[in-house]
């Protein structure tokens, strides 16, 4: 792998077993099994993604768009490491770090800093190393006196504010963005694309998922267009959002 | 497949710490959630098994006039320790199921949530260990010297049980979302086949293959024999030790065969 390739994608594809016999609980498995073992067979498998190859380079900001179920998501949880390709492969160099939905990896009953600290370790910080960034999260989460009470009583901005604070102190070599920045008010947002741009400088890399095209423009050094789980489009921001917007039209 | 290369190859050290910390702090979690919010914690978790402890008491010695000696204390020997087995088999359905977002976004190694879970009920069996004393005290025994090894050596051997059954059951719920039900049952089936309520040798002889069969039932046997008898019963050891290897084995097989799908299927 050559030193500047941060994500290289060979040829992957992913596929699904939509829903499981099986999830339909135990009862319905026994009660119509024949049927429910002939579904094994005849199952259709989905191709969430198909045959995509591709790279990101160090530093550099990549911008996934496309439409809904297009397979944006599935793409970032191959890039993070909890799905495995059906075929193909995923080579990732560094430490990554996602950028969770809202809450995910807090707990309501715990603080704050306890929140932090937690989060903090699920993504691959020692408690150490956690600790020592501790007062820079809380200075940026501009959360004050709410930082020692129990998340419950934050709102849904306080803690999307929160959650975007522990992931870019963490200084991942890789940070996966999904869809978060729509929480949290105008400024913070403008904080927070702030904070990217500063990653790039320290020669991170990012994988920028949204549906607000402005926005992938913006901070975006190339731009993948996703449609249907095949690789459309990459390369230069505004030529990709221009051609995917006027496929919307046409569509 | 997945290759994942660390910028710069971290050193063995740090791997082990990491691993501890990710530990510590999904059992600090569990802690502070189970008894920050109500100032009763320690006694709720205690609670139980001594009602439990009551009702029985009532039925079998008082109405039903069993012949025990020390029958409360026997009931409390066991109880304490079939509750351990029972809270961990019922938590464990939500261990990889109560964690969904983080398993669907992070790559963390997903046992440990497992064993932060198995090892938050061994803590609370042990913190329950000085109500289990006071009887013992009010019965006129005392604890042994012999509890220095034992105590540590079953602990140890019943965590590792749990952290296979654990595994076990909290991968499998995944897949059948209704397990949870399932486990209910039979756990409380097999509290009635193990000598908890009645004693051991009250089993009719052609019977005497469920102290064996039962997962659990050696376990409550060795208990006994630290709380209420005189010694460790070293067959039941044995069986408890043989029992926890394979919950173990089948723990880690489940677990491994199905991690990678953990993700599509939460």
């Amino acid at each position: 792998m050559f030193d500047d390739v941060s994500i290289r994608f060979q040829h992957v594809t992913k596929q699904y077993h939509l829903d499981s016999p099986v999830s339909g609980g135990f009862k319905n498995l026994m009660l119509h099994l024949p049927s429910q073992v002939k579904a094994i067979w005849r199952r259709q498998p989905f191709r969430a993604l198909v045959d995509v190859s591709l790279e990101v380079h160090r530093g550099e900001c990549l911008g996934v768009i496309g439409p809904n179920g297009a397979g944006k998501s599935t793409t970032l949880a191959l890039i993070a490491g909890v799905l495995r390709p059906t075929s193909g492969r995923v080579e990732t160099r560094g430490r990554i770090c996602p950028l969770l939905e809202l809450g995910a990896g807090f707990h309501p009953e715990l603080n704050g800093r306890e929140n932090i600290v937690l989060n903090g370790v699920l993504l691959g910080l020692t408690r150490r190393e956690v600790l020592d960034r501790l007062d820079e999260i809380i200075a940026f989460s501009e959360l004050g006196q709410f930082i020692d009470a129990p998340l419950r009583t934050y709102s849904t901005g306080m803690i999307a504010r929160l959650g975007f604070s522990v992931a870019v102190h963490l200084n991942p070599d890789i940070l996966l963005v999904d869809e978060v920045l729509t929480v949290g008010d105008e400024a913070f947002q403008q904080k927070c694309l702030r904070r990217m741009q500063q990653f790039r400088m320290r020669q991170a890399t990012m994988v920028f998922v949204s549906h607000d095209l402005n926005t992938v423009a913006q901070i975006s050094d190339r731009v993948a267009l996703i449609e249907g789980g095949r690789l459309v489009d990459i390369g230069e921001p505004s030529r990709v959002i221009g051609s995917y917007q006027n496929r919307l039209r046409a569509a | 497949m997945n290759t994942a290369l660390p910028a710069v190859a971290p050193p063995a050290a740090r791997i082990l710490v990491y691993y501890r910390d990710l530990i510590l702090v999904l059992l600090a979690k569990e802690f502070k959630v189970r008894y920050k919010s109500t100032f009763m914690g320690y006694a709720w978790s205690v609670m139980h098994p001594l009602v439990l402890a009551m009702i029985f008491f009532t039925i079998f010695r008082v109405m039903m006039r069993f012949e025990i000696p020390d029958y409360a204390l026997y009931l409390i020997a066991g109880l304490f320790a079939w509750q351990w087995i029972a809270n961990t088999a019922s938590t464990a359905n939500f261990y990889f199921l109560g964690n969904r977002s983080l398993i669907k976004k992070v790559s963390f190694h997903r046992a440990a949530l497992v064993l932060a879970g198995v090892v938050n009920e061994s803590v609370h069996f042990a913190v329950s260990i000085p109500v289990i004393l006071g009887f013992m005290l009010y019965y006129g025994k005392t604890p042994r010297l012999d509890w220095l090894w034992v105590v540590p050596a079953l602990m140890l051997v019943q965590l590792t049980m749990t952290f296979g059954m654990g595994l076990v059951i909290a991968t499998s719920n995944l897949f059948f979302r209704d397990l949870e039900r399932l486990v209910t049952l039979v756990t409380h089936l097999l509290f009635y086949v193990s000598p908890i309520v009645y004693a051991a040798d009250k089993l009719p002889p052609e019977y005497n293959w469920i102290l064996y069969a039962n997962p659990f039932a050696s376990f409550v046997l060795c208990w006994q024999g630290v709380f209420y008898g005189t010694s460790v019963p070293m067959v039941y050891f044995g069986v408890a030790l043989t029992w926890a290897l394979g919950w173990l084995a089948l723990g880690v097989l489940v677990y491994s065969r199905n991690v990678w799908r953990f993700a599509e299927i939460v």
